[in-house]
């Protein structure tokens, strides 16, 4: 209690008011519990970040009221792989976990963030994240992946401001490798749809809300009228895709050039249909801020800067709700990107705080990870039971982040995770670039298209029999498992001085980024102690490593 | 519990070296007749094909025509052997065999949105943040899958696109998603022997049970029960079922259709046709759900809906749909199979100035048959001009309690969520009085 105290003494004075209340509250709720939470209040990653704090009440304050006790925190290790997939896309390195655990920083969390987020990887992590969001992982013709990506990196190397890189997208315009921005418009283009996929979608991602029911009727389920629908869509009306094609002399046909987006003339209203088959009209207008519908107008440029004004403008709700949905496998309303009374988030005061305080900090988006990994529920273990059984939301219950929810691997993250598995980014047998290529090939298999004008697709890669099929028999399995000269297995079983205990051990590090238990280091220590043939034991290692790769716990993020 | 290889692994090696040998006459005419000892045994066990039309298929172009309504559109109704029964000119096949099928025509759905759409339809039920309900495959293979002791295949197939989730129903009944190609990709072992594949699973099963015992949810043990299911799979020569490259090729020409009629333009010609004959061979095969995507071009007709239909979608699909119900009359199973034809939504009655139909959803139609339902029948009406529904109307847990009949499982049913929430199977649905007489 008094070292609880001493903290809070620190902060600024609004925040004391916030948290106090927070603190009446819980000891009025149920006193047992708030007395055990606060018991573990001594926590911390090392971070001094005041709104940390302010994030650690508040949910602490949803476990009061809901009458349950946290999960303790999570070890290192279990942290540490965390961490590693989820800020920078890929297990980490067995040498990095020896280096982590026997670092006796009490900081040392706050540090590993730090430096992973200034890691190359960070940057290709979003990247591909955001390229996923925006043009979905399909190849579609005529849209540039390359150029999407382009566009994200610099936008995250540079850690851009969240409200520039929406203003940039909002308002592109031009040839889609120079300005990769505007693939995310090409790829809400592929059918001739009045913009009507480009509406659903950039209100869904963007702003966080779906209003694409309503383009047919006001929808019984949320506040969103029909006529509201065109009228962000009368925004978007202005835009025209232009295909640009080219002689190929060694070919003799017209080949795709470029594509581009371009400004066309288009004045006053966009019409739609009433269910009762009246024809209405609508006007461009977001919320309450209406634009003149003249041809001076440049629609988009209008719609960049209305999004993106204001001190807690959707955008920055929309972006926190995601990314907290990011490290937690949950947002404060399910899905993240259906907010609204009609939904209402989990941590309304949360949700509200953090994304004033990301306008703040002028839309940083690495400090907005920096605070939600510094905070006491990231570093919580996964495991949970009887004090917590309720904190559930697979089986439909409310979110709480009492413990970590288990996570599905994308595939993206699980190919990266085998190339560290079997050191191949360091042997210099795979870059990260060729990689990319590589994977997104491999990644096709997976993707299932359903098709509609929303280009929506699914994947069948979260535990489902082909990721088992492709995990038991895949070539990446056969190539990380293959015993050959300079391969991972190879240098791991002809390093001087090893031993069976030492092997095992460095196998369990490299995928599951533990030790072995006792149990296990038994097992399979007595097994390969047995083994006197070399080939029967490179066999045998061959099979422990597949085993390893094929685990639950392995292709879970946990 | 370790992860098991199943007794059929040498089995089915023997088949492949029995098949690879050299596909000599003799070897072949003894695979087929085994095949057709395994078809008469399994002939009586019921099963549903889905044919899933995603997109929102414009039903009043193929179902429900209007002739003579300013919303009629460009085609004409045809008799079809169904005594009073009128569908689209341009799925002539089809109505030559439509004493054997039925179409609803009242259904009325309210969810016009693709994703909402497509879950209320496979499930039954609307959207609902709380729960995730299981799509109908994933209940029937819960109903039924079980209880086949000799299926080593999943008991839920999807062919050629996405389906749903199994919800609370658990991972064990997710669909097994194909391609209408038929090739299952990284089944093939490369050579690991039955010996090895032994030393992996004991090994595998050490490190999956610790972590199924350090208690963090259902994914663990899922992925568990997904890798038993693989491995069943793998290592069964139940999967010929999936290759269609097997049967005659006249009759793969009826599924998929032949000459200018299917469509010489359509890039997935063949596709949808693959599919269903696939989906036969899974049925006979034992598998008691099977979803075929309709991927004869796609049906969100947002634009040019006539042409599309006349020259590109209709053309395969009633090449395919007319052949799965002669083959499986042929075979004496179509009394136990159950055959539904459905999309997300209807589109709507008027037509728009891209000569297109938009998303509709409050009346439209659903097609069913086989199954030993009362076939040859139109249940429910729309208006004149299709807008809205004259008399009683459906919702899908109708049809999905139609299908329960069919298969024989009890209306009764209830399942209870991961919450302890009680839930009627098909959402309560009433069957259809007409279709089970």
């Amino acid at each position: 209690m008094p070292r609880t105290m001493s903290k809070t003494m620190r902060m600024r004075p609004t925040i004391c008011v916030l948290l106090a209340c927070g603190l009446t509250f819980g000891l009025l709720g149920s006193g047992a519990s708030a007395q055990k939470s606060r018991a573990k209040a001594s926590f911390t990653t090392g971070s001094n970040d005041v709104l940390i704090k302010y994030i650690d009440e508040q949910v602490r304050l949803g476990w009061t009221d809901n009458e349950i006790e946290p999960s303790e925190a999570a070890d290192g290790t279990e942290w540490m792989r965390r961490v590693y997939l989820d800020v920078v896309g890929h297990i980490p390195p067995a040498e990095e976990i020896d280096k982590f655990l026997a670092d006796e920083d009490p900081v040392k969390r706050t540090k590993l963030i730090n430096r992973l987020l200034e890691d190359p990887a960070y940057v290709r992590n979003m990247t591909t994240m955001w390229t996923n969001l925006s043009i979905g992982r399909r190849n579609i013709r005529r849209v540039s992946r390359s150029g999407m990506r382009k566009f994200y990196r610099e936008a995250f190397s540079r850690n851009q401001p969240w409200k520039d890189v929406v203003y940039d997208l909002m308002s592109a315009e031009g040839h889609f490798e120079k300005n990769g921005a505007v693939n995310y418009w090409l790829a809400q283009m592929q059918d001739r749809d009045e913009m009507v996929q480009a509406t659903a979608k950039t209100t869904r991602l963007f702003l966080g809300i779906q209003v694409q029911c309503t383009q047919c009727h006001n929808h019984p389920f949320n506040d969103w009228k029909q006529n509201q629908f065109w009228q962000f869509n009368s925004f978007f009306r202005q835009m025209q895709k232009v295909e640009h094609r080219k002689y190929d002399p060694k070919t003799g046909r017209q080949e795709d050039d470029y594509s581009e987006i371009i400004q066309r003339d288009f004045t006053g209203p966009v019409y739609f249909e009433k269910r009762s088959g009246l024809m209405v009209v609508a006007y461009p207008k977001y919320l309450t801020d209406e634009v003149d519908p003249g041809e001076e107008t440049d629609r988009r440029e209008e719609f960049a800067r209305l999004v993106t004004k204001g001190d807690r403008p959707l955008i920055a709700e929309a972006m926190v709700n995601r990314m907290w949905g990011h490290f937690f496998g949950y947002g404060f309303t399910k899905p993240v990107d259906d907010m609204g009374p009609h939904n209402p988030a989990t941590h309304p005061d949360l949700m509200d705080r953090l994304s004033e305080e990301f306008v703040k900090s002028g839309y940083d988006v690495k400090q907005l990870v920096r605070w939600i990994t510094n905070s006491e529920a990231y570093n919580l273990t996964s495991r949970f039971g009887e004090k917590n059984a309720i904190d559930n939301p697979a089986a439909g219950e409310s979110q709480l982040f009492s413990h970590m929810y288990v996570k599905g691997m994308q595939a993206e993250q699980l190919y990266d995770s085998l190339i560290v598995a079997t050191g191949a980014h360091k042997s210099g047998r795979t870059s990260w670039d060729e990689s990319e290529k590589q994977r997104r090939d491999w990644m096709q298999q997976f993707v299932v298209a359903f098709d509609t004008d929303e280009a929506d697709e699914a994947t069948t890669f979260n535990g489902t029999i082909p990721q088992a099929l492709m995990m038991m028999n895949g070539d990446l399995t056969k190539d990380a498992i293959s015993a050959e000269r300079g391969g991972f297995l190879y240098r791991t079983l002809t390093t001087p001085g090893s031993s069976d205990t030492k092997r095992i051990r460095t196998l369990f590090l490299s995928t599951l980024g533990r030790q072995p238990t006792r149990r296990e280091a038994l097992l399979t220590g007595g097994m390969m102690r047995k083994l006197k043939d070399d080939k029967d034991k490179l066999a045998a290692y061959q099979d422990l490593f597949w085993a390893l790769l094929n685990s639950n716990e392995f292709i879970f993020n946990h | 519990m370790n992860l098991q290889v199943p007794q059929g692994m040498s089995r089915r090696h023997f088949m492949q070296h029995l098949a690879t040998a050299a596909a000599t006459v003799p070897a072949m005419e003894f695979i087929s007749h085994l095949q057709a000892n395994a078809a008469e045994v399994k002939k009586k066990q019921k099963a549903c094909i889905l044919m899933w039309a995603g997109g929102g298929p414009p039903t009043i172009d193929i179902w429900d025509l209007k002739p003579g309504s300013k919303n009629g559109g460009e085609f004409k109704p045809i008799d079809t052997a169904a005594p009073g029964v009128q569908i689209t000119e341009h799925m002539p096949k089809t109505a030559q065999v439509f004493d054997e099928l039925s179409v609803v025509r009242s259904m009325s759905t309210r969810e016009a949105d693709h994703g909402r759409g497509r879950y209320y339809m496979h499930t039954g039920y609307v959207p609902n943040p709380t729960v995730t309900h299981p799509t109908f495959g994933s209940v029937v293979s819960h109903q039924l899958g079980t209880e086949r002791k000799e299926l080593e295949i999943p008991a839920f197939v999807t062919i050629g696109g996405g389906s749903g989730s199994p919800g609370f129903l658990g991972m064990r009944n997710a669909p097994f998603s194909v391609g209408s190609n038929g090739q299952i990709r990284n089944a093939d072992m490369g050579g690991t022997s039955e010996g090895r594949l032994k030393q992996r699973l004991s090994m595998l099963s050490v490190i999956e049970d610790r972590f199924i015992g350090t208690k963090r949810g259902d994914s663990p043990q899922s992925h568990k029960d997904i890798y038993q299911n693989a491995i069943n799979l793998m290592t069964s020569e139940q999967m010929k079922a999936f290759k269609v490259d097997e049967e005659k090729p006249e009759l793969l020409e009826k599924y998929i259709g032949t000459g200018s009629q299917t469509g010489m333009m359509n890039r997935n010609a063949g596709t949808f046709g693959r599919g269903l004959l696939m989906a036969r061979r899974l049925v006979e095969t034992g598998v008691p759900f099977v979803e075929v995507n309709v991927s004869v071009g796609g049906w969100d007709l947002h634009n040019g809906v006539f042409n599309a239909l006349a020259n590109t979608n209709l053309p395969p699909m009633d090449a395919a749909i007319s052949a799965l119900v002669a083959d499986l009359k042929d075979r004496g199973m179509l009394d136990d199979v159950v055959l539904v034809w459905m999309g997300e939504f209807g589109r709507t009655p008027r037509i728009n100035q891209n000569v297109g139909r938009d998303h509709w959803a409050a009346s439209w139609s659903n097609m069913i048959g086989g199954g030993g339902l009362k076939n040859g029948q139109a249940i429910g009406k729309t208006d004149a001009d299709g807008v809205g529904i004259v008399g009683k109307s459906y919702l899908p847990g109708d049809i999905w309690a139609t299908v329960s009949h069919a298969l024989g499982i009890p209306l009764d049913t209830v399942f209870t969520s991961k919450r302890g929430r009680p839930m009627k199977i098909a959402n309560g649905g009433t069957p259809i009085k007409e279709l089970i007489g």
